[in-house]
């Protein structure tokens, strides 16, 4: 058999590890309902809340939006970041480490498969909120739209990647951190509310996660009068922001991942189980 | 014109330090492999034999690049697993005994495929080597069942096809036959064995604790023992030096421990026992047949009466017995 080049095992390897994840989708019904309808309670119950208190309409735009953009966070924790704990747990680590490819092609492939399952739910969440919910939505830019959404979800991988590398080496240990990144990140990102309203020193440190930027910025896009003054920055500056937190994050997780592999293996950590 | 071995290592030490139970903060070291040394030449099919814990997986760990050794080094197909471990995971696969890899929900033919995709091999070609090997393991009619569904032998089968399925230069097999059914564990072995034959310039590093398997399959085999490598030879070379001497098995009832009564019989050159429900087994070599005389006298007169005795030909275990002092088992038993 003869060798294939880098660039074909880079590919073939992100095809193969997307694979698993996608054809879950349709082997396994009961994820619609856990991971669609059980989080759309959760916006419901905030729509109803910004109904009771007769808010404008635009909150339940933020909420909508927020509760679409959450599937995203929840995946990068729960699907990217920890996944290598449980690839260590099931022996497939090993496989992944011995094997002449990428680690980064094997994030990327968890990404991909992963954001197609989140892109179902988020959608779904998008739907309900314009269909029952009756929330006005319209883009007033759309090629920055894109490039926001597009942008965000690169920063958010990126930083699920770097994230990710730390189970390379920690067990159970990162899971504590794992948890520690879900609900406060929940509050100060903003997910249900715009992010100025928490003060821009908490704001401006929260856009070290990139989906605090990433909200805010369409949000302003989506309901730009009501935004004009609850934003946070302009969305062009977040735009430039987030496509800088893209780059550090990709560049980061690729050295930290070789990092911790080395480590991990000086330390006998790669494949020590039940850690 | 003699080539470069495949697999070289010398002086390889790794030392584990692990918390100590007793005094909470503490560690303590356990040296998993003591400067071990050797070479595996080209298209050998090399055993490593010897008890659970004596070191095996550690090594087969540092040479497939998933554990740095502390000290020492180590070449595989002339790279240095520590220096770039990238370029020797193009020359290997590996497969362990008791695997659990792979995804539940994806058949046993996608899983295959998923797993050679890290390699960049094409479908096509993929497709057309899993067919072939599932059905030399005997998992043809299983290559559409999700893997949840199968029985440990079954996903055995199934990684097993994996370790090939690349066709590496260099196979590392870690008790690849762990927890099989005689008869499955006798399929893979003859294709262990066809593969290095049929194929020039593929190798293969199998560890085992079973003596059979070692002996049946191996070119050469190290024995080690507590991260030593005690003898290293082929397997009818180990077994020829203890030819000379006479090997038996006795069966004895009503003498717990036949160690302490034949204590002081000369001409025994080592002796295990294994306490039974009804009788105590005995393996014992002695340096002349003529001891075996005494050492039945001294049975009868420690009360004890023999049921049976065989004399055996030399196996690895023997070899093993012979060159630690204490065999297999007891070698487990004081690990733990």
């Amino acid at each position: 058999m003869s060798q294939p080049s880098r660039f074909t095992i880079f590919w073939r390897t992100v095809r193969g590890r997307a694979y698993p994840r996608i054809i879950g989708l349709q082997r396994e019904k009961s994820w619609f309902f856990f991971d669609v309808f059980l989080p759309l309670l959760q916006v419901a119950a905030y729509v109803y809340i910004y109904r009771v208190i007769e808010a404008p309409t635009e909150f339940v735009g933020f909420v909508v939006l927020g509760g679409a953009m959450t599937a995203y966070w929840m995946n990068i924790m729960w699907n990217m970041a920890s996944q290598f704990y449980w690839e260590k747990e099931t022996g497939n680590l090993e496989l992944y480490i011995i094997a002449p490819t990428s680690r980064m092609a094997i994030l990327l492939g968890m990404a991909i498969g992963g954001i197609v399952a989140t892109t179902v739910r988020a959608s779904v969440v998008i739907l309900v909120g314009l269909l029952i919910f009756r929330v006005p939505m319209t883009v007033t830019n759309v090629p920055v739209f894109a490039g926001v959404f597009v942008t965000t979800m690169v920063a958010l991988y990126g930083l699920g990647m770097l994230l990710s590398s730390l189970f390379l080496l920690f067990g159970r240990e990162a899971w504590h951190m794992s948890e520690l990144l879900r609900e406060p990140i929940f509050l100060v990102s903003g997910f249900y509310f715009p992010v100025r309203a928490l003060g821009f020193a908490i704001a401006a440190a929260a856009s070290i996660v990139p989906i605090t930027l990433g909200l805010d910025a369409m949000r302003q896009l989506m309901f730009p009068e009501m935004l004009s003054h609850l934003r946070f920055l302009s969305p062009h500056v977040e735009l430039a922001l987030l496509t800088g937190s893209a780059v550090l994050f990709v560049t980061l997780a690729q050295r930290s991942l070789a990092f911790m592999e080395a480590y991990a293996r000086r330390e006998g950590r790669l494949t020590v189980r039940g850690q | 014109m003699p080539t470069d071995p495949v697999i070289r290592v010398d002086e390889l030490r790794r030392v584990f330090r692990v918390r100590r139970r007793e005094a909470k903060g503490q560690r303590r070291e356990i040296e998993a492999l003591a400067g071990v040394s050797l070479a595996v030449d080209d298209g050998e099919l090399f055993g490593v034999l010897g008890p659970n814990g004596a070191g095996k997986t550690t090594l087969i760990k540092i040479l497939s690049t998933l554990l740095a050794p502390t000290s020492g080094t180590a070449r595989v197909a002339g790279v240095d697993v520590v220096e770039n471990p990238w370029e020797v995971r193009r020359h290997i696969s590996m497969v362990s005994g008791g695997e659990s890899s792979g995804y539940g929900l994806l058949t046993v033919e996608e899983n295959l495929w998923m797993f050679s995709q890290f390699y960049g091999i094409d479908t096509q070609t993929a497709r057309t080597k899993i067919r072939e090997l599932l059905a030399i393991v005997g998992l043809a009619d299983r290559s559409r069942t999700k893997i949840f569904h199968l029985s440990t032998g079954m996903r055995q089968k199934m990684n097993f096809v994996r370790g090939f399925l690349t066709d590496p230069e260099i196979l590392f097999l870690d008790e690849p036959t762990l927890g099989l059914d005689v008869q499955t564990a006798r399929v893979l072995r003859d294709y262990i064995r066809s593969w290095v034959d049929d194929r020039p310039g593929r190798t293969i590093l199998l560890t085992t604790h079973a003596m059979h398997e070692a002996d049946e399959l191996c070119d050469r085999v190290a024995i080690i023992d507590r991260g030593h490598i005690l003898a290293c030879d082929p397997p009818a070379t180990l077994k020829r030096n203890l030819q000379r001497e006479a090997i038996f098995r006795l069966r004895i009832g009503g003498l717990p421990d036949v160690e302490a009564a034949v204590a002081d019989v000369a001409g025994i050159e080592q002796l295990t026992q294994t306490r039974r429900d009804d009788h105590t087994e005995i393996d014992v070599i002695l340096d002349d047949e003529n001891a075996l005389g005494d050492l039945l006298g001294s049975v009868q007169q420690g009360g004890g009466h023999l049921h049976s005795l065989e004399k055996r030909e030399p196996t690895l275990e023997d070899v093993f017995l012979r060159i630690v002092g204490y065999g297999f088992e007891e070698a487990e038993e004081q690990i733990t």
